[in-house]
């Protein structure tokens, strides 16, 4: 009893599975561009990502579910280089285990980063340059401090612009990340002060909902840590 | 049933409910004047056409089905908690308040939370009996801490699966992805608590997230294998991380199945508590 309407969306919904795994086989820029083609307008957006801006320093995520993708990826190289150079300058106040577990993060958000950045093949943002000179890479507490930060601000955003998502199995991908952000950040919480994992700076003691955060909030805080300032200017819900 | 009541009752749940069928309004409209061509019997297939068609989905994924069973997982966790915390010297005064008072709390919370969204249409827990030994499966589960502590291990990351498992079918609504991701992302913060918790119990190598070197489950309890079924998965979105640049170990086997986590999907989590933890009354 299938209308033609349903058969067609039907037809679209497989023809959609099919441009994902096509996209796994190694064409990954073909297939996201084909795939653009066959969307709405939001999806078929000029990505801004690879260049300056007009000449100055900012580097725009884009527009539709690149955006967001180069959205995550900006963030994630962000997190990467953080981790990256904790791992690289460990501070003599690091225990053993707390090493061990701090190696494992910068191996995720590396992986995160690399992900991303092969996903998204020639519509990937540029590589971002940090700037962490309000780090104190050798003091644990500044290095504790600054890792929350991150990992929180990571959580509030993949679930503030979740909701814009278009492609269900992008939706899925973030999730599969955005609940390992959340386990680091309440390790990390946790080693800071044990019980804190669920504090009302980040979880409603009367909902139980984590809170979550827009793009433009999200970006002013990561553009605290970045050379290269990054805009998300088709997101200005 | 009234159509017409049943899509305000959305309305409030799914603000953007209207533009998803926004195009098919007109039809909408036109059910009431199908006349005796379509017979009453008729109603409930069409409703649940309508149903596919603004979320793509089918019949028992819409909103309120998956809303109600996150809420049949929620009424599980609470009852979990609350029975550990009332059980007499089960857990001990370290974890009681840093620990698991907390996560009560906001088991608590998610049930109220749910059941203040869907009103009238949320599911009574008093259909259902909550056996938090599953079924006898841990028997000792509120006498022996480590029991206490693996199960609720499992509890955790299955809930993580779960909620991941439905989000696609709450694709682009602000309101309810938004509040299913929030909690998805407090049970991911429990998750990793009892892992490191139990792990300093117990030394098991566990770590706060799931590295699933050489199967899904990393936990060392057999149990619970089918709960992590799935988490070995190593290509995501086409790309096979371990063949990515690395630094460090980054692309090994552990840190690819470690930073994604996998969905579980609706049938499969109730395969793992249906008439093992979960009964009708």
């Amino acid at each position: 009893m299938k209308t033609e309407t349903e058969q067609n969306m039907g037809n679209v919904n497989i023809a959609r599975r099919s441009f994902l795994r096509y996209a796994g086989a190694a064409t990954v820029v073909g297939a996201l561009a084909m795939q653009s083609c066959t969307k709405d307008n939001a999806n078929d957006a000029v990505i801004e990502g690879g260049n300056n801006n007009g000449g100055s320093d900012i580097t725009d995520i884009g527009s539709g579910d690149i955006g967001i993708l180069n959205y995550a990826y900006a963030l994630e190289q962000l997190e990467a280089a953080f981790y990256i150079q904790v791992v690289n300058s460990f501070s003599s106040e690091f225990t053993t285990d707390e090493r061990a577990l701090f190696t494992d993060i910068r191996d995720h958000e590396v992986l995160h980063r690399e992900f991303f950045k092969a996903a998204l093949g020639a519509k990937a943002i540029k590589g971002l340059t940090p700037d962490f000179s309000k780090i104190d890479f050798s003091k644990k507490t500044s290095v504790l401090g600054a890792a929350k930060a991150f990992e929180d601000l990571g959580v509030t955003a993949y679930d503030g612009i979740a909701f814009k998502i278009e492609n269900a199995d992008y939706l899925t991908l973030a999730g599969k990340i955005v609940s390992v952000e959340a386990r680091h950040a309440a390790l990390i919480s946790n080693l800071i002060t044990e019980g804190s994992f669920v504090d009302s700076d980040q979880v409603s003691a009367t909902t139980g909902l984590n809170i979550s955060n827009t793009p433009t909030k999200v970006l002013a805080t990561a553009n605290l840590f970045l050379k290269t300032k990054v805009s998300a200017k088709s997101f200005t819900f | 049933m009234n159509l017409f009541n049943v899509i305000e009752e959305i309305e409030k749940i799914d603000p953007e409910f209207n533009d998803r069928i926004n195009p098919r309004r007109a039809a909408i409209k036109n059910i009431t004047s199908f006349g005796s061509k379509v017979a009453v019997a008729a109603m409930p297939f069409a409703f649940a056409t309508l149903f596919k068609k603004a979320y793509g989905q089918t019949p028992g994924t819409d909103v309120n089905s998956v809303l109600n069973f996150a809420l049949l997982l929620e009424f599980l966790e609470a009852e979990f908690y609350n029975k550990g915390l009332a059980a007499s010297s089960l857990i001990n005064a370290n974890d009681k308040a840093n620990y698991f008072t907390k996560i009560a709390r906001d088991e608590n919370n998610h049930v109220a939370f749910l059941q203040g969204v869907l009103g009238t249409a949320a599911i009574s827990k008093s259909s259902y009996v909550f056996d938090v030994t599953g079924g006898g499966a841990f028997a000792d589960v509120l006498t022996n801490y480590d029991t206490f502590l693996k199960v609720s291990v499992a509890f955790e990351d299955t809930g993580v699966r779960a909620y991941k498992g439905q989000a696609p079918f709450l694709l682009k609504n602000e309101v309810v992805l938004g509040a299913a991701l929030a909690i998805h992302a407090v049970e991911a913060r429990h998750a990793s608590a009892v892992r490191y918790l139990i792990n300093k119990k117990l030394n098991l190598g566990l770590k706060p997230w799931i590295t699933s070197d050489t199967k899904g489950n990393d936990t060392g309890i057999a149990a619970v294998d089918a709960n992590y079924a799935g988490e070995d998965n190593i290509i995501q979105g086409g790309v096979t991380l371990t063949s990515l640049p690395a630094v460090g170990t980054s692309n090994s086997k552990k840190s690819a199945t470690a930073s994604f986590d996998e969905p579980l999907e609706r049938a499969k989590v109730e395969a793992l508590l249906v008439g093992s933890f979960i009964k009708p009354a």
